[in-house]
């Protein structure tokens, strides 16, 4: 499978340093590497989901609790979540963390992946969620840090969207 | 059974867990019986406030959790029951009262009104203590038995399909998230 496994640890490691315990996620192939990092880290508690907006709850109740979270899902999954990220993590003002693998951008081979990718970054700007791209190795751990410094810092939702450029070795 | 009466009956138990509660007539009631820094009131996002329970009770072992559901918010997260049971946090007391319908949007009847049982989904999706109570003196024998047995339990408790006049109070959303988070951050060294 040509996830990469670099780029994995990468992200893993930036999660690790945000300081982020609890990663809630539902398994894509994307994600695979890095869901089985945090679950291979005595440090970490994974929780996996059956549907992506219950991970909105699951971070919702680790910030309440005092607990650094982050959420791992598909595109496909944001769009799932979004009426929990409105009427929880946005009413709430909760620091979500927010992981998406960005499927159907170019390069994409699945023909069932290439809706979403055309909305994505639309519906975040149209939540006015504050994102940002991983796709290339040099800045991933510190566009992770930035990302939690600035939902803590402003109590909100953000998002950080893995490209293909980063996570695919085609 | 009257949702007041039986949230009454558990209010002096709730003292020393911390208490997730869905939007409607749950928060007003529980706001009406007496508010404490310990209670947070999610008053939307219909089906999370399992989920946000279990989220507090992953990051906080020995914290003991009340989560105050209901039958239309735990109807739209169902595939939650599952994630529960995977984790089944022992600290952890999810309470659904189940008054067959959606009494804040006019009385609109959910499934259990035609015979979907949510303590067999719960028990099927493997919470491991599961019951249905129809009184008063029943749940709370039922919630203390749940407090007491350190494992996941579903409570559901049928009640009748009433409420409070009003649903809004003075208690706003944010002074209320803010004051929950730091009753948690005060309550930490004593764990």
């Amino acid at each position: 499978m040509p996830v990469s496994v670099p780029a994995s640890t990468q992200i893993y490691r930036g999660l690790k340093a945000a300081g982020v315990r609890i990663v809630s996620a539902l398994p894509e192939t994307w994600l695979v590497h890095l869901i089985r990092m945090v679950e291979d880290d005595p440090e970490m508690t994974l929780v996996r989901l059956a549907k992506e907006e219950e991970g909105v709850g699951i971070s919702t109740g680790a910030h309440l609790a005092g607990v650094p979270s982050a959420m791992l899902m598909q595109n496909h999954g944001f769009l799932a979540a979004i009426n929990g990220i409105v009427s929880c993590g946005q009413l709430y003002r909760i620091p979500l963390l927010m992981l998406i693998s960005q499927r159907g951008s170019f390069g994409e081979k699945d023909p069932w992946q290439t809706e979403g990718g055309g909305v994505t970054e639309h519906v975040l700007d149209a939540l006015r969620i504050p994102f940002d791209r991983l796709d290339s190795p040099e800045h991933v751990e510190k566009r992770i840090a930035k990302a939690q410094t600035l939902a803590h810092s402003a109590s909100r939702p953000v998002a950080l969207l893995l490209y293909r450029d980063l996570m695919w070795e085609d | 059974m009257q949702r007041v009466a039986a949230i009454q009956a558990i209010h002096p138990e709730l003292e020393r867990s911390v208490v997730v509660t869905i939007m409607g007539a749950v928060a007003a009631e529980l706001q009406s019986i007496g508010h404490r820094p310990n209670f947070f009131y999610l008053q939307h996002a219909m089906g999370l406030a399992s989920s946000v329970g279990l989220g507090i009770a992953l990051s906080r072992p020995k914290l003991p959790v009340v989560v105050l559901d209901g039958d239309g918010s735990l109807l739209m997260n169902l595939g939650g029951l599952t994630t529960l049971a995977r984790y089944r946090p022992r600290n952890l007391v999810h309470v659904v009262f189940d008054n067959e319908s959606l009494l804040s949007v006019g009385g609109f009847p959910t499934a259990t009104s035609t015979g979907s049982d949510l303590a067999a989904i719960a028990h099927g999706a493997g919470v491991p203590r599961t019951a249905t109570v129809r009184t008063v003196a029943e749940f709370r024998a039922a919630f203390l038995a749940a407090q007491g047995a350190s494992e996941l339990t579903t409570l559901v408790a049928k009640v009748e399909a009433v409420g409070p006049a009003a649903y809004v109070t003075d208690l706003t959303l944010l002074e209320n998230r803010f004051q929950f988070a730091r009753h948690l951050k005060e309550r930490l060294p004593k764990e």
